[in-house]
């Protein structure tokens, strides 16, 4: 074994075989174990939430969603009835206000910018955004917004759609990418102009992709706590106002009652867990048959 | 001469600055971010000084503040999850694209994907009343560092298991070839040419667990000033101040925590920043495959 090569690659055969293949499946078993591994807290947080949500949410059907959030924490008994509609509200303006900018500055970056400077600069900035912490959106929102205006579920909406944004451009730009050139060049040659290529043959081509981004977007969004914490105030009544008020939602509910010392404020809290995750599964659910049927035209 | 410009260009354009506009405003966001915060934070910087980031006293009613203790909750937690979240997900990544037949690699993949669509304000809720309690670890650094690693491992796992995807076949069957084991492929073909984007990946998920607020608030202790090794200790991390205190706060209070804000900020920027160049860099590297 004179070759100075051996000793430097990475591979070495030297050693007898069956150690060496006792090795191989020994790491294999390695890896199944950190498979089980990452499957224990799905499994454990699934079940938690099931077995404690589920008693609370189905008890007296549908009070639980329809009902006011008991005003004295200690009070048993079911309601989250305004934070469903919080969450709705506050993530519905976000989607509002962050989907349709989102599509439009992928336009641009994909359609228009190509590699010019500013196109470059607007998607490393982009970039820079996608990391922001959730946490420093909601001060942003609050020291612009929520001190002059005082707290609502739009406030909220502006929170989240910061954090929406540069996710909807990223994978919205991705789907443009995909789109064949030549669907561009045979619109062109009709005599069409740009901006109606872009929004008669390219969007919709792309749309599904749009939409599952969007939506996976919309997910994680309706999640999302630290952003609501200084924007939407704590709310227990049913609040239909966009605009103005106090509001409440799903993520603020679980999170104030989590701390809590009071059963029956762990149970809602358990209840508005397992009605979150249904929520943003449903939402996810969704996003992925879109995603499945763009596969299959593909 | 043929002239297609005249009227439809007027709307052309106005369509093109409009899409301009839209691009421009994550400038504008960010700029003001930048501005709003900094701004914010300079009354406590002015009064603290450099001491604010060297000090470990964090006390409202004596107006000081000091934030070491929670730059080092933050780096600890986020050094506890990835111990943790590294191996496992480097494990689960392999497993998936090298080892697991073909018709459980779509399952598997789904199932973890689904860990990173549960709410963090679920898992602080699941560490504070299940985690927390029945396995005797209160709330602590541990504890913390546990909840984000469970957050974290997917995003790392789907993220290497896209670098590692980008190995080219003809690497890994020169080395099975020669008569290499599968671990022996893995660590002579596939490790080597992924090194780069799995760095990447990793860094990915440290940004994403220093930044993390609900979990850790719910589950970290809020003890204040403590700055030890000690992983069961209760402790507090930068986003969890901001989150429990804000409340409370008077304005020099609220000062120093944006001035945490703007410092929690620029570290986790940075911190992606590198790790987005690390995996563009390895992706151009491995032909441009992975993104």
């Amino acid at each position: 074994m004179s070759d100075p090569m051996i000793g430097r690659l990475p591979l070495d055969l030297r050693r007898r075989r069956s150690w060496r293949s006792t090795k191989s499946e020994l790491m294999s078993v390695l890896m199944l174990i950190a498979v089980i591994a990452v499957l224990i807290p799905l499994v454990a947080v699934l079940w938690s939430v099931i077995s404690r949500g589920a008693g609370v949410m189905l008890q007296g059907f549908p009070d639980f969603f329809t009902s006011e959030i008991p005003v004295v924490s200690r009070r048993a008994g079911p309601g989250m009835g305004p934070a469903i509609l919080g969450t709705l509200l506050s993530t519905g303006g976000a989607t509002l206000i962050a989907v349709p900018l989102g599509i439009l500055g992928a336009v641009f970056l994909h359609e228009y910018g190509g590699t010019s400077k500013f196109a470059k600069l607007v998607r490393f900035m982009t970039t820079v955004m996608t990391g922001v912490p959730s946490i420093v959106m909601g001060l942003f929102v609050y020291l612009t917004w929520t001190m002059r205006f005082g707290y609502s579920a739009f406030g909220g909406a502006l929170a989240l759609a910061c954090l929406m944004l540069p996710v909807v451009i990223v994978s919205t730009e991705q789907m443009l990418r995909l789109v064949p050139a030549n669907l561009r060049e045979a619109a062109y040659a009709l005599g069409t102009s740009k901006s109606r290529t872009i929004l008669t043959v390219v969007l919709p081509a792309a749309l599904p992709g749009i939409v599952s981004g969007s939506l996976l977007a919309v997910a994680r969004a309706a999640g999302e706590t630290a952003p609501l914490l200084f924007a939407v105030g704590a709310a227990t009544a049913y609040n239909p106002h966009l605009f103005t008020q106090a509001n409440t939602s799903l993520s603020l509910q679980i999170f104030n009652n989590a701390t809590s010392s009071f059963v029956a404020a762990q149970d809602r809290a358990w209840g508005a867990a397992l009605s979150l995750m249904i929520l943003t599964f449903g939402v996810t659910l969704i996003a992925r048959t879109f995603t499945a049927r763009f596969a299959l035209k593909r | 001469m043929l002239d297609l410009r005249g009227k439809a260009a007027t709307g052309d354009r106005a369509f093109r600055w409009i899409a301009l506009g839209a691009a421009a405003l994550v400038l504008l966001v960010l700029a003001l971010i930048a501005l709003v915060m900094t701004s914010r934070a300079l009354p406590v910087l002015s009064e603290m000084g450099l001491d604010f980031f060297t000090s470990t006293r964090w006390s409202a009613p004596d107006r000081l503040f000091g934030a070491l203790p929670f730059i080092w909750g933050t780096l600890y937690t986020a050094a506890i999850a990835l111990a943790i979240a590294v191996p496992v997900s480097l494990g689960v990544a392999l497993f998936v694209t090298q080892v697991a037949p073909r018709w459980l690699k779509k399952p598997m993949v789904y199932l973890i994907d689904l860990l990173a669509v549960v709410p963090s304000v679920v898992f602080g809720l699941w560490g504070v009343l299940v985690l927390s309690q029945h396995f005797g670890l209160g709330r602590s650094f541990l504890t913390a560092g546990i909840i984000l690693a469970v957050m974290i491992t997917p995003i790392i796992t789907s993220l290497a298991r896209e670098v590692i995807e980008t190995t080219p076949p003809s690497d890994k069957e020169a080395a099975l070839a020669l008569g290499a084991t599968r671990w022996e492929m893995i660590t002579a073909a596939v490790l080597p040419h992924s090194k780069g984007g799995l760095v990447g990946a990793v860094m990915l998920g440290l940004g994403r667990a220093m930044g993390e607020t609900i979990a850790a608030a719910l589950v970290i202790g809020s003890a204040l000033g403590q700055i030890t090794p000690n992983p069961f200790a209760p402790g507090n991390s930068m986003p969890a101040v901001i989150a429990n205190e804000w409340g409370e706060a008077d304005e020099l209070h609220k000062s120093a925590l944006i001035a945490l804000a703007v410092t929690l900020f620029i570290i986790t920027i940075i911190v992606n920043l590198i790790a987005t160049a690390i995996v563009q860099r390895s992706a151009r590297r491995s032909g441009g495959k992975s993104s």
